[in-house]
């Protein structure tokens, strides 16, 4: 055996490792877990988006001694949920700034209690003015946060914007909006929390990011870090859904477990948890551009403002990443992104896969066809011309130095969709047909890893141990939640240390066992936690040489008894990195400007759209995806990943909308919240290029949320190819349809200045 | 104690049991919670979402939209019923092979719909495929890898399974 045989199994489609608990049922999702003496908890919520709380009463139809209740007068340390900003309380005290806003909690031995406890509770509450929009909150006419309503901004500028416009060939503005979109995990949030005095709290919950949720519990119970442990169940999906929900959930239930004396079980229904968890950030983005007599890019002048909702959580992170994909792939020599946060008084927007990305991709790629139309180029055409290659710089004056090959992925997009002859094949049958037929398409970047610095603030640490009765484990807080984390991690650990994939387990994800890799987030676990493991795995196979006379060609056995002899005077087996930032990676926070990521996926999507003008449907038929995200680690999942990624975009382009009320989520069933069937969803293409990048585990970049950046853009554009009509707002529903061709715009002009 | 609870005997993978039960406790919440099958899920208890979906009498239901009431006398597969003798029903063989099962939490309930299917159509066309599959809501896969499951299992002949299974029609 060798450390050396690069495709013995990574880059092989080995099955998912947790695959067989999963189909068999016998995987334990947080639901599936009885405690011995397990209560169950629920929570009061506001039902005004903002205001005093006057009083809070108990109806006398319910004999409360049998229950617990919770309120923020019980939290024993600060009641602030931990994240970026700590503006956010884990309960509501006096004042309510968003509907469905957690007030009170109770717990009870049995769970159909709860609901008639909980309607049985009264509050009384002094309303005050909300906020509902990005215009209402830009206004300032009511400050629902801080002095200004503004969460965060940022500026980003490169070159002189305002010195191209006089001596510009064409000028072209658009504005571009997205609505919210719901994860719509099919597991809801849930845990299960346990205080005593003794060993502190304990959770085991469905989430991404156990020390986040460990972090949080510190602050709220005032404890040391080792009398707050975190577990990770099985996890039924969470897109970005359960990385700072949970925290607040983890805490509500651990305050129940303290006051009652009993485990407590809190799972969401799906009520609940669409009304009260997070969403993707709304957004509208105004682009003016200008170009030459060629289509080529002289300026970038970008506005791009987000609805952050009550509290800042992630907003601000969320918000910069949109401002980095909001150029686009393009060189542009002067570009300025002004982007701002509004808090509203609605539940807070937070983590959804593509964090930003969808928006700023949304609106630049929408724009790119616009320009097209405006000053007569092709769209492909425009894009070729203004495409970054390798050695060109960003809008953050990034050089790109690793390969960049938008060209050659969009080549090969357009020849296995047959762009060209199915264009002028519609183009032609449109004109006798009442279902019109269009070839849209996007081209986009996603950033893998956290934002400018933020890999070096994480400072992760990730490795592998080997166990006395012979698995090699792997040891992280990444976290397995369908993307398949464990799949990948234990195909890299095993690759190095040259054992086969069965030699290599997970780590439960326990935050009293596991290092802190980092949360299970941005793309990063392949490439960032990929590289870690990898490293760790070959710096194991050297200590087992230099200490336990491995040799330099070794079998199965020989390595566990290398271990066992390691161990017989070390003490364990155990192999722990610590990230380093690839040579060179420099980011400027206070200048905004550098190195915004370490590596760059990229994509083009393709898709036919047929639109139906005596329904007003609109109907993806068949869609292309082409990638470049480094090597490809397990292609089996990887497709899975690119898959799942532009069903997803294709319902929020489509069919996703989010209808609040007075703040409050008026649609919250999956009766009247719509996300694409298995009849919705078209025959979807996936192929990958890759190019290896030298500093991802085993040369993988990012692909988690890549695909969910491109569907919308490319759809809308390809209803513009088959109407002429431009449509600038998702979702796009039939209604939204109707009223846009029944306009008569047949053919809108485009404008330009 | 056991006031408004009703005796309810049912086949649940071909083993007779029976619960003490009020009559119109959802048959989920009877499968998990007093028969320990955890492996039903529940995604919106509503109908929507298919991850409660069992074959009662070789019909598929939403368990979420059954009192146990209804279930009285009847033969009930849930997922633990598929595999049988420590093997993989091929349906499970094909979702592990390829990839027709990311987070899991719908798995369950599309391998009961996948089986009701086949069970009815051991050769289903692409349409017939999605159509049978449409009351199954899947948030991770975009259903791709889950349609090509169901195919890669009809080609390994199915149809025999289907009818060894005590519940199948
Ligand atoms: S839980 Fe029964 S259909 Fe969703
Ligand atoms: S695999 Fe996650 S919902 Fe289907």
């Amino acid at each position: 055996m060798t450390t050396h045989a690069t495709n013995r199994i990574v880059g092989s489609s080995v099955p998912r490792k947790e695959g067989v608990d999963k189909l068999l049922g016998r995987a334990r999702y947080v639901d599936d877990i009885d405690l011995e003496g397990m209560w169950h908890g629920a929570t009061v919520r506001s039902t005004i988006p903002r205001g005093l709380i006057r009083s809070i009463g108990f109806d006398r139809s319910i004999n409360w001694s049998e229950f617990a209740a919770v309120t923020a007068a019980d939290i024993p340390g600060s009641n602030h949920i931990q994240l970026i900003a700590a503006d956010q309380p884990c309960l509501a005290d006096g004042m309510v700034n968003h509907c469905d806003e957690a007030i009170l909690l109770i717990a009870h031995p049995d769970k159909h209690r709860l609901r008639e406890a909980v309607n049985a509770v009264h509050i009384e509450y002094e309303p005050l003015p909300p906020v509902f929009t990005i215009e209402e909150s830009e206004r300032q006419n009511v400050i629902v946060w801080g002095a200004d309503n503004l969460l965060k901004n940022f500026l980003l500028e490169k070159g002189d914007v305002d010195s191209v416009w006089s001596g510009a060939a064409h000028i072209v503005e658009g504005e571009y909006r997205t609505g919210a979109q719901e994860h719509l995990y099919i597991e809801n949030n849930g845990v299960i929390a346990e205080y005593t005095a003794e060993s502190g709290v304990t959770v085991w919950g469905s989430l991404q990011c156990p020390f986040y949720v460990h972090k949080s519990l510190l602050a709220v119970f005032d404890l040391p870090e080792d009398k707050v442990r975190v577990i990770q169940t099985e996890t039924g999906g969470a897109f970005g859904g359960k990385e700072d929900y949970p925290s607040t959930l983890a805490a509500h239930a651990a305050l129940l477990s303290m006051k009652s004396g009993h485990p407590v079980k809190m799972v969401y229904d799906r009520m609940e948890d669409l009304a009260a968890t997070t969403k993707r950030h709304p957004s509208r983005v105004r682009h003016r551009t200008a170009l030459d007599h060629e289509g080529r890019l002289l300026a970038m002048d970008i506005d791009l403002a987000t609805d952050g909702g009550a509290y800042s959580t992630l907003s601000s992170t969320v918000l910069s990443r949109a401002t980095l994909h909001s150029p686009g792939p393009y060189v542009c020599p002067n570009v300025r992104v002004r982007s701002c946060a509004w808090a509203t008084n609605t539940v807070p927007y937070g983590a959804f896969r593509g964090f930003g990305a969808p928006q700023a991709v949304f609106a630049i790629e929408r724009h790119m066809d616009e320009i097209a139309a405006a000053i007569g180029l092709d769209p492909i055409e425009l894009r070729r011309r203004n495409f970054l290659h390798d050695g060109d710089t960003t809008a953050t004056e990034q050089v790109m130095r690793e390969p960049v090959i938008l060209d050659q992925l969009l080549d090969r997009a357009l020849a296995e969709s047959d762009y060209h002859a199915r264009r002028a094949r519609f183009a032609h049958e449109n004109a006798s047909s009442p279902i019109k037929r269009g070839m849209g398409i996007a081209a986009f970047y996603h950033g893998s890893g956290f934002t400018g610095s933020g890999e070096r603030y994480l400072n992760s640490l990730a490795g592998v141990d080997v166990t006395p009765d012979g698995k090699v484990r792997v040891l992280v807080s990444s976290t397995e939640f369908g993307q398949g984390t464990n799949t990948i991690l234990t195909q890299i650990a095993a690759e190095a240390t040259g054992l086969g994939h069965e030699d290599v387990i997970m780590a439960p994800a326990d935050t009293g066992i596991v290092p802190n890799s980092g949360p299970t987030v941005a793309s990063r676990t392949a490439m960032v936690v990929g590289r870690l493991i990898e490293r760790a795995g070959l710096q194991l196979v050297s200590l087992l040489r230099e200490h336990a006379g491995l040799g330099a060609h070794y079998s199965r056995a020989d390595f566990f008894a290398a271990c066992d002899r390691y161990r017989a005077v070390q003490g364990a087996v155990v192999s722990l990195c610590r990230y380093e930032a690839p040579p060179g990676v420099f980011w400027d926070d206070q200048k905004y400007r550098g190195e915004a990521y370490p590596a760059y996926a990229w994509s083009i999507h393709v898709a036919q759209v047929a639109v139906d003008t005596v329904t007003y449907s609109a109907e993806v038929e068949e869609f292309w995806a082409v990638q470049e995200a480094g090597r490809v680690l397990n292609p089996v999942l990887a497709g899975g990943q690119v898959e799942g990624g532009i069903a997803q975009g294709i319902g929020y382009a489509l069919y996703e909308k989010v209808l609040l009320q007075n703040g409050h989520m008026a649609n919250n069933q999956m009766t009247n919240y719509i996300m694409p069937t298995a009849e919705d969803v078209p025959p979807i293409h996936v192929y990958f290029e890759e190019v290896p990048f030298s500093h991802g585990g085993y040369g993988a970049k990012g692909i988690g949320e890549l695909p969910h950046d491109g569907p919308a853009p490319a759809i809308l554009n390809a209803i513009r190819d088959a109407t002429g009509v431009r449509c600038n707002t998702i979702p796009l529903l039939p209604e939204d349809l109707f009223h846009k061709l029944a306009a008569g715009q047949t053919v809108e002009e485009a404008t330009a200045v | 104690m056991n006031a408004g609870r009703s005796f309810i005997e049912m086949t649940i993978n071909g083993e007779k049991r029976t619960v003490q039960a009020p009559p119109m406790k959802r048959l989920l919440d009877v499968l998990r919670e007093d028969l320990h099958l955890t492996g039903t899920k529940e995604g919106c208890g509503e109908g929507e979402c298919g991850s409660c979906s069992v074959r009662m009498n070789g019909e598929l239901v939403n368990s979420c939209l059954v009192p146990v009431l209804q279930a009285e006398g009847a033969s009930i597969q849930t997922v633990e019923g598929l595999a049988s003798n420590g093997k993989l029903h091929p349906l499970q063989q094909a979702f592990l092979d390829c990839g027709g099962a990311q987070c899991g939490i719908c798995t369950p309930g599309m391998l009961m719909a996948a089986t009701q299917l086949l069970a009815h159509n051991p050769h289903p066309s692409m349409a017939e495929i999605r159509e049978g599959l449409a009351g199954n809501l899947c948030r991770c896969t975009g259903f791709i890898r889950i349609f090509e499951s169901v195919i890669a299992a009809a080609a390994q002949d199915v149809e025999q399974q289907a009818q060894e299974t005590p519940h199948a029609r």
